[in-house]
Parts: C-alpha cells; sequence; structure tokens
C-alpha cells in the first residue's frame, strides 16, 4: 500500500480531531494545540490514540507520543524547568514535534503546547514511514 | 440500593465479549421519580449498566490487575425509552486495548429491539498519562462485581478468571 500524503494523513487526522473533540472542522488548522485550541484533556488523548490506530492501521505505544519517562524524570526538571539536557532527549525522542516554542521557554506545564496537530500529523507520518 | 446495574452476566468471551441483563422494576425508587406516573429507566444508568459490563469485559482480560475506570462515553445513541417489567441486555465488545487504555463498543437491546448503543474508552488509571498515583488497593473490582462472574461461573459459563 503507497504512504498516503501529508494532504491526506492531515485529512484523517482532522477527520478524527472533529469527532473525537466534537470541535467544527475548520478549527482543525497545523498550528492550533490539542489541549489549548481544540479543548483536548488527558482522557481524550486515549479515545485519538485508538481512533488514529484504526484509521492508520499502526500501533502507538503512549511513551512514543509524550515520553513521560522524561518529563517526569527529576534529571531533567527541576523547579518545573526542563535543562538542556532533558531538551536534548526530549528532541530525540519525540522527532516529530516542532519544540521551538518549548525550548525558549521550557516550562514543564506548557509541555502540552508541543501538541500540535502538526505533531500528530507528522508522528502519523514517521509511524506509517517506519512500517 | 446498591450500585450494580446489571443482574447476571449471561455471555463472557474473555478478552472479546460480554453480554449482561438487568432487570428493570417498580421495586427500585429511582423509578418513582423519574419521572412520577410515568417510569422510564435513565439513560444515565443504561449507560452504567454498559460501563460495568463492559469495564468488567477489560477488567478480566488482564486478570484484573488494572484498574479499570470509565474514561469518557464516546458515543451514546438512544432510540426507545426502557419500562419496568423489560429486561435490558448490554453487548459489549473490546475494540481495542493498550497498556494505558481500552476502548468498546456496545448495543442494548429490550427483546430483540435496539434501544441503545454506547461507545467507550477506559483508563487503566496507573498507567495514566498525568503520572497521578492511586491506592494501592483494586477499589474498582469491589467483591459485589466479582460475584457476578462467581455466579456465571457457577451456572455453567465459560470459563473466566477470577
Amino acid at each position: 500500500m503507497p504512504t498516503p500524503s501529508k494532504e491526506e494523513i492531515f485529512g484523517k487526522v482532522r477527520e478524527t480531531l472533529v469527532e473525537a473533540l466534537s470541535v467544527e472542522e475548520d478549527e482543525v488548522t497545523e498550528d492550533a494545540t490539542l489541549t489549548g485550541d481544540l479543548g483536548a484533556e488527558s482522557i481524550d488523548f486515549l479515545d485519538i490514540v485508538f481512533r488514529l490506530e484504526k484509521t492508520f492501521g499502526i500501533k502507538i505505544p503512549q511513551e512514543e507520543l509524550i515520553p513521560r519517562d522524561i518529563l517526569s524524570n527529576p534529571d531533567y526538571v527541576q523547579n518545573k524547568k526542563m535543562n538542556e539536557v532533558g531538551l536534548k532527549a526530549l528532541r530525540e525522542s519525540m522527532p516529530h514535534a516542532d519544540l521551538t516554542a518549548f525550548e525558549a521557554d521550557p516550562d514543564i506545564d506548557k509541555i502540552s503546547d508541543v501538541f500540535t496537530v502538526r505533531t500528530i500529523v507528522r508522528f502519523v507520518e514517521s509511524k506509517l514511514n517506519a512500517a | 440500593m446498591r450500585w450494580i446495574w446489571i443482574d447476571r452476566f449471561e455471555e463472557f468471551e474473555s478478552g472479546r465479549r460480554a453480554v449482561a441483563v438487568k432487570n428493570v422494576t417498580l421495586a427500585e425508587d429511582y423509578l418513582h421519580d423519574h419521572f412520577p406516573g410515568y417510569p422510564v429507566m435513565p439513560a444515565s444508568l443504561l449507560i452504567e449498566g454498559m460501563a460495568q459490563t463492559a469495564g468488567i469485559l477489560v477488567g478480566e482480560a488482564n486478570n484484573f490487575s488494572e484498574k479499570v475506570i470509565l474514561a469518557k462515553v464516546k458515543r451514546a445513541v438512544f432510540y426507545s425509552l426502557v419500562t419496568p417489567g423489560q429486561q435490558v441486555r448490554h453487548e459489549a465488545t473490546l475494540e481495542q486495548m493498550s497498556g494505558a487504555a481500552a476502548m468498546t463498543s456496545g448495543r442494548i437491546f429490550c427483546g430483540a429491539e435496539l434501544v441503545g448503543e454506547v461507545d467507550m474508552v477506559f483508563s487503566h488509571i496507573d498507567q495514566n498519562i498525568s503520572g497521578l498515583e492511586f491506592p494501592e488497593e483494586n477499589f474498582v473490582f469491589t467483591d459485589e462485581f466479582m460475584a457476578l462472574l462467581k455466579t456465571y461461573r457457577e451456572q455453567g459459563g465459560a470459563r473466566v478468571s477470577l
């Protein structure tokens, strides 16, 4: 099966988010953050992961999408700020994510802003290419 | 009143599917308030019955090692009313399962009539994304729930682990 184009992946991701989060199609832009702009709660991520797995026929281990071992590692996070070593580990673990804004202000409470629609599309794309 | 909204398992295929029934009776207090003179089983309690059916299905698939909590009602659609004297049949299917969660689809029948469809996401809360911690004992699968499976097994049902 040929790998779908980025536009096709975006279309299916958008459809998934519209259904999972009850948002309007035009709200799901590439820059929209899942929690901030689209109102996703942590529980919605479970639903979204299952829907993406089904739609694209892929497996998404939770740690690959959200590397909790890095985010909660006291060697990487002090006073709710992620240090340089942590950021390096995060970059390696989340090559699909655009971390520019988080690197500028690595407040751990702002990690959810990393999860934009674009991050999800790129993540799915990397999983499909690896398959 | 006990918070148990299924009476008996009729079918139980480990990790795949479970069917539980509930008899609706005017002895239940809430029916006199919902509504006075016009007793109807609240859809919210039908959803709870499905959550208990599907939740036990999800829990049993991991030998009750996880605390299984209803995380989200993905979809709930009802087509007709359920009234005293009827028997509700919850048919739950385990669609997807991961270390962190499970997804089920469900259909609710009265006799041959499809009265509702309820799809759910369950969380294994000790594996939650936020890293929150919960008490060690499994407060989800209490003796009351486990007794349902025990009864089912004693009545000659398929082997299910307790």
